[in-house]
């Protein structure tokens, strides 16, 4: 089996799943200048309403893909509404206040979503249900399973549809104009606060698509998990340059790779002094390394105020 | 002498010995765990006081703000535990705690000092992260922080042949062990509680006011940012450093598990809450969160005993509650319980 290669597809995949995540950060901080910290808590939440529906009806004699798609559609429509209050009463309010406000409203807002989760779905990990295709092909020594392909073809076409979304309609039009100026894409007759809560309608929705793919992929989801994936979404969307949509898909897939592959070797590269047990702090490092090196990102412009 | 100056030495002895005689009352009173628990609080009180330097004074979101209690904490715990056979005495250890978190303060501070607000606060989170991954992962390949399972047996804090932790009711009766950590935590917590104030309105306070309100007219005005900003991250890890150090002794066991990105936030709610900027607001946050959840334990006896059976855990609602008021006060009351002045006209004046 190829090491290298597995590693590098074992990366593609989770990184794609990072870069829809990171869509909706770039997203909203585009527009409102304003890091929706309670982002990774709706994936969260994504995955867990994905896996109720899907874990109700398993039993019920469905076909697989309309029970599949029918969590899916749930946990979209979920976050989406979701998404939608999460901006009308803790961001709203406080747009003109001091930065540190909604920053500090967002931290509660994932607080309060965390343990409603716990709450409802309880401390233990929650099962994917056993109706995945469990099949696997092989690509030059490496293998890659069926769960791989469906992620990877998923993420692929939803980052096709929403950069077209964006560059091509006139809904992303507007959104672009109101990212520049605000006041501005007023005057030209375009509402605002109409297009920020569609922004947030459409992050979320992307997240809870990222949630049920990620406990797809893992097979598993829990309360806790929206805090680390959130985290190393937005460092993705920082190392493609925050507020820039196709630099959030390329640091997403490069954060997944750069993991994958640093986990893969750190144990052989350090003569065991650290092991795979580190993976989750490339992430950080990632981050860290970006922002004092170039904070605009890979393919962010260079403006003075933004880091 | 005028009347109202003496009224107020009046206020302020009857708070000195109301404040002397808390733990005996509260011995007598509700109980001896009760005593442990405003320990604690007094504790969170020095780590409140401390962030309050960089996010309330200079303006720095620091979400990563528990990492330097853990350094404090886990240098107690390697010089004064059978981990490594040392036992180094108070006045050394405590000290170096200080000075390893102030230092490593520096070092995060450093490469940070160009971001600022929510950048700075995701920088900072991650960095409390990797030290607490750090913490979990360095059993192995040489044992040094005893991974998860943390350290254990610490020695207390002790001074000379006197131990905090072991009772002395033959020289006074009650002076147990959780009463005299509570006079030493009072004492250090007072002098934090005094050298924040004087901090507040000196030329370091004002220039950090001037860097938090307005960074580019701050420069204009001659405030060397870096220095500035620097100096209040040292500060303030030092002083979470040093209450790290204390937390050790006092708990005699840590583990990485102590030093989650929750008790972060939770420290940040306690100056939110209280009122960011304001010294007696922050200790009053501190206070009120640390003495909350145990009384909403109370609750749950409460609900045992009179309808037979626990209807909600007051545990699972303890967080989900803080959330909630985080929001809430944001949006009712942003400058906290006990408003600083300053803040609240920035709060209030920003508005267009």
């Amino acid at each position: 089996m190829d090491i290298l290669l597995q590693q590098l597809i074992n990366g593609l995949v989770l990184g794609s799943v990072y870069a829809l995540i990171a869509l909706g950060y770039t997203m909203v901080y585009g527009i409102l200048e304003l890091i929706n910290f309670a982002h990774g808590e709706i994936t969260m939440i994504g995955a867990m309403l994905a896996l109720a529906v899907i874990t109700h009806l398993a039993g019920s004699g469905l076909p697989v893909p309309i029970v599949l798609l029918a969590g899916l559609l749930t946990a979209m429509a979920g976050c989406s509404v979701l998404g939608y209050a999460i901006e009308r009463v803790a961001y709203r309010p406080l747009r003109h206040a001091p930065r540190l406000a909604p920053l500090i409203t967002a931290i509660g807002v994932s607080i309060v979503l965390q343990n409603l989760a716990m709450l409802i779905w309880g401390r233990e990990y929650i099962s994917f249900p056993p109706l995945l295709p469990q099949g696997w092909f092989d690509v030059h020594g490496a293998r890659v399973t069926d769960v791989q392909l469906i992620i990877l073809v998923t993420a692929g076409i939803l980052m096709l549809v929403l950069d077209n979304l964006v560059r091509r309609t006139s809904l992303g039009r507007a959104m672009r104009a109101t990212a520049q100026s605000p006041q501005l894409a007023g005057l030209m007759g375009i509402d605002a606060n109409h297009i920020i809560s569609l922004t947030f309608i459409l992050g979320s929705a992307l997240a809870a698509i990222g949630g049920f793919l990620v406990s797809a992929y893992y097979g598993l989801a829990h309360y806790y998990m929206g805090f680390l994936l959130g985290l190393k979404a937005f460092s993705a969307a920082v190392l493609g340059g925050i507020g820039n949509l196709r630099g959030a898909m390329l640091g997403g897939l490069l954060l997944g790779v750069i993991e994958s592959l640093g986990a893969g070797y750190i144990g052989s590269l350090t003569h065991g002094v650290f092991g795979s047990n580190y993976q989750d702090v490339f992430a950080f490092l990632v981050l860290i390394a970006v922002l004092i090196i170039r904070p605009a990102g890979l393919l962010g412009q260079n403006t003075a105020d933004r880091a | 002498m005028s009347h109202s100056r003496r009224s107020a030495w009046s206020t302020y002895a009857a708070l000195a010995i109301g404040l002397l005689a808390l733990p005996f009352l509260l011995q007598a009173g509700i109980g001896r765990s009760w005593v442990r628990i405003i320990d604690m609080a007094l504790l969170y009180s020095m780590l409140a006081l401390g962030l309050n330097i960089v996010v309330g004074y200079a303006g720095l979101l620091d979400l990563g703000y528990i990492a330097f209690y853990a350094v404090g904490a886990y240098v107690y715990a390697l010089l004064d535990s059978p981990q490594f056979g040392l036992h180094w005495p108070l006045w050394a250890v405590l000290p170096i705690g200080a000075a390893c978190a102030g230092l490593s303060g520096v070092l995060l501070g450093a490469p940070t000092l160009r971001l600022r607000g929510d950048y700075l606060a995701i920088v900072t989170l991650g960095f409390g992260e990797i030290i607490r991954i750090f913490l979990n992962n360095l059993n192995e390949p040489v044992n040094i922080t005893n991974g998860p399972q943390g350290i254990c047996l610490i020695d207390s804090v002790h001074l000379g042949t006197f131990s905090f932790s072991h009772n002395h009711t033959t020289m006074l009766p009650g002076l147990t062990g959780p009463v005299q950590y509570y006079y030493l935590f009072l004492a250090l917590t007072l002098l934090v509680m005094f050298i924040a104030l004087r901090l507040q309105d000196s030329r370091v306070g004002r220039a950090w006011a001037a860097i938090r309100e307005d960074e580019l007219a701050a420069a204009a005005s001659g405030i060397h940012l870096r220095n500035f900003k620097l100096l209040a991250f040292a500060m303030g890890a030092t002083f979470g450093g040093l209450a790290g150090g204390l937390f050790a002794g006092f708990q005699g066991f840590v583990s990485p598990e102590s030093f989650n990105l929750m008790e972060s936030v939770m420290i940040l709610c306690m100056i939110v809450l209280g009122g960011m900027g304001n010294v007696y607001g922050v200790v009053l946050g501190a206070i009120t969160l640390t003495v909350l959840p145990e009384a909403l334990r109370m609750l749950g006896d409460w609900q045992l005993n009179h309808l037979g059976h626990v209807i909600v855990d007051p545990n699972d609602l303890r967080m989900l509650i803080f959330g909630l008021a985080l929001v809430a006060m944001m949006l009712i009351r942003p400058a906290g319980l006990i408003r600083s002045r300053r803040h609240q006209r920035e709060y209030a004046g920003d508005r267009p």
